[in-house]
């Protein structure tokens, strides 16, 4: 078996008296998809906050591409190649397409002494990258904000990928998706498999689970519940790890 | 159930035209709001108004508002807001009063009301973030008695008159225009204009074409994308309002110039003035939103409203209820130009 891109290992939360994750394991390799499933409140986004340095780890070791970690800050794990599309997107609304792909990391052209943002370039880097993609919108200097759900959620994922991502978290990415954009995202996913990125998906519709992961693991109260290879498991055991109950199976 | 009819070229037409409209108004509305007041008061006052000495009266006046708007917009922009920048102006102008009364070098003088409107700005943005005060409201309007208190408190309430002439070139310096319009010509530019210039092209420049500049209405559309994209969304709202209180110490600096003196009432309630100049300006409230024009435009329409007034020997109170409705009206404009845009 290769050596997984990330491996995290006895990952503690707490927040103040409260313990939303304890002592989980987790690991995915380059070009597999992982599903994360859990109750609401199981921890799974704390979880991937841990990944993304957006919500530090309490305790616990997180380990990338075979070296010891430490996330203070989103900057840090973006740093690596992770980066993560959140449920709520987190996308500006009052910028440009092109300008949420690639704020904070934004292209740059000296001037004089100081670096100017190079607004060209910066939009024909997104235009391509779209392409890419296959993500269609009108040009990529449009707002964000007159973007249908669908269209918010490609260029978060846009957004992702943009700079050589060595792994993708996404955290519910169809929830709030019409049918039709559910496939579009689903695509996304498999072509970023195929281009061997690791992907961590959370989700509750097991259809997508079905439909693009290699790996399930299942959070219950902030631990470790169950976890197996998409083909050995059904539909039906899953619903009953979620709800914590039925056919506690041990780690693959 | 009705049929949908199919929409004829004329239809398009006149949606594109609006679109077009719209885009225009957002762009330029408040200009062309301006170039029709300035015909009326012309009309008005045909002897008056439309004279040099007259404008630059107008630009002489409002070039500390001009000066202390543009700081309260970058706020703004991050969605936040600083009721202090009055108080800051304030205890600016009471430290270069002092220190230019202790009689320090001239330069010493124009520095120290820059780091004191820093020092104070700074401490606004550290006390918004570390201190997590639920609203920047709290913190600045805390601030705003704060300083305010310490700038009396160190003057003793009581103006200080008469600086250098340096240190009143700034505010009241000219730029002769007798190599242009020929010897004898009174016409002149003032300083204090060239320099407000200077200071919104670059913060203009600054806001949109920096990654700082982008940082910061990214945060005022949406802080938490600034903080997923890895922005420390912190250290750039503590470095907005240090620009902000920095900004204020060099409307100090123009108007100690401008007026010679340094006075404990200085700036009070301007930090309504500049917010007022600011959303007048298009700007939006919930941040994101705004442009440097549209700030300077702000000024200039409350500028010119004044002077009008005034030139129409228009009451005070009046010239009070005349600023009142004008916010309401450029807010409320601004609502029904957002709503065409976005009809579908």
């Amino acid at each position: 078996m290769t050596t997984p891109i990330l491996q995290a290992k006895g990952i503690c939360k707490y927040f103040g008296p409260i313990t939303a994750l304890e002592d989980v394991d987790l690991q995915v390799s380059a070009g597999e998809v992982l599903g994360v499933i859990g109750d609401n409140g199981a921890g799974k986004s704390t979880l991937m906050k841990a990944f993304s340095g957006l919500v530090p780890a309490s305790k616990g070791e997180i380990w990338f591409q075979g070296k010891p970690v430490k996330f203070h800050s989103p900057r840090d794990a973006r740093n690596l190649g992770i980066e993560m599309v959140y449920q709520d997107l987190a996308l500006a609304g009052n910028l440009p397409i092109a300008q949420n792909i690639y704020l904070g990391r934004d292209p740059t052209k000296r001037f004089g002494f100081i670096n100017r943002i190079d607004h060209k370039r910066c939009l024909e880097m997104s235009q391509e990258h779209l392409d890419t993609l296959k993500i269609h919108v009108k040009n990529a200097g449009q707002k964000v904000e007159d973007l249908s759900g669908g269209q918010r959620q490609a260029v978060a994922v846009a957004r992702a990928t943009a700079f050589d991502a060595n792994l993708v978290i996404m955290d519910e990415p169809t929830a709030a998706l019409a049918v039709k954009e559910v496939s579009k995202v689903l695509e996304l996913i498999k072509r970023l498999k195929s281009l061997n990125v690791a992907v961590i998906i959370i989700s509750h519709r097991m259809d997508d689970i079905f439909a693009v992961c290699d790996r399930v693991m299942a959070l219950f109260h902030g631990k470790n519940f169950a976890e197996a290879y998409i083909n050995e498991t059904s539909h039906d055991e899953l619903i009953g790890w979620v709800m914590g109950a039925s056919q506690h199976r041990e780690t693959v | 159930m009705k049929n949908q009819p199919a929409e004829t070229s004329a239809e398009l037409a006149s949606e594109n035209l609006t679109a077009k409209i719209s885009i225009i108004l957002d762009s330029y509305g408040i200009l062309l709001l301006i170039a029709l007041m300035m015909i009326i008061l012309h009309i008005l006052q045909p002897d008056v108004f439309f004279t040099w000495r007259n404008l630059t009266n107008v630009f002489k006046q409002t070039a500390w508002q001009a000066t202390l708007a543009l700081g309260m917009f970058i706020v703004i922009v991050t969605a936040g807001i600083d009721l202090s920048v009055g108080s800051i102006l304030m205890l600016s102008l009471m430290s270069l009063a002092i220190v230019s009364k202790a009689g320090f070098p001239w330069f010493v003088v124009m520095v120290v009301p820059i780091v004191v409107g820093i020092i104070c700005g700074c401490i606004n943005g550290i006390g918004i973030t570390k201190l997590r005060m639920p609203h920047p409201f709290i913190m600045t309007l805390g601030t705003l008695y704060l300083f305010r208190g310490v700038g009396n408190l160190i003057s003793g309430g009581v103006p200080i008159s008469g600086f250098s002439e340096q240190v009143n070139f700034l505010g009241s310096g000219r730029i002769k225009l007798e190599w242009l319009l020929g010897s004898g010509a009174r016409e002149y530019i003032p300083v204090s204009l060239i320099f407000v210039i200077i200071m919104y092209l670059v913060v203009w420049f600054y806001l949109e074409h920096t990654q700082h500049g982008r940082w910061i209405f990214g945060i005022g559309g949406n802080p938490n994308a600034a903080r997923a994209v890895g922005i420390n969304v912190d250290n750039m709202l503590i470095l907005v309002y240090t620009i902000c209180g920095g900004l204020a110490g060099f409307a100090a600096l123009i108007l100690a110039g401008r007026t010679n003196s340094g006075y404990p009432n200085a700036g009070l309630q301007s930090e309504l003035d500049a917010i007022a100049a600011v959303i007048i300006g298009g700007a939006s409230f919930f941040g994101g939103r705004g442009t440097v024009i549209g700030v300077f435009s702000g000024v200039f329409l409350m500028g010119l409203l004044r002077n009008g007034l005034n030139l129409m020997d228009v009451s005070v109170f009046w010239q009070q209820i005349t600023i009142g409705v004008i916010i309401i009206i450029a807010v409320y404009l601004d609502v029904l130009r957002r709503e065409i845009g976005t009809r579908k």
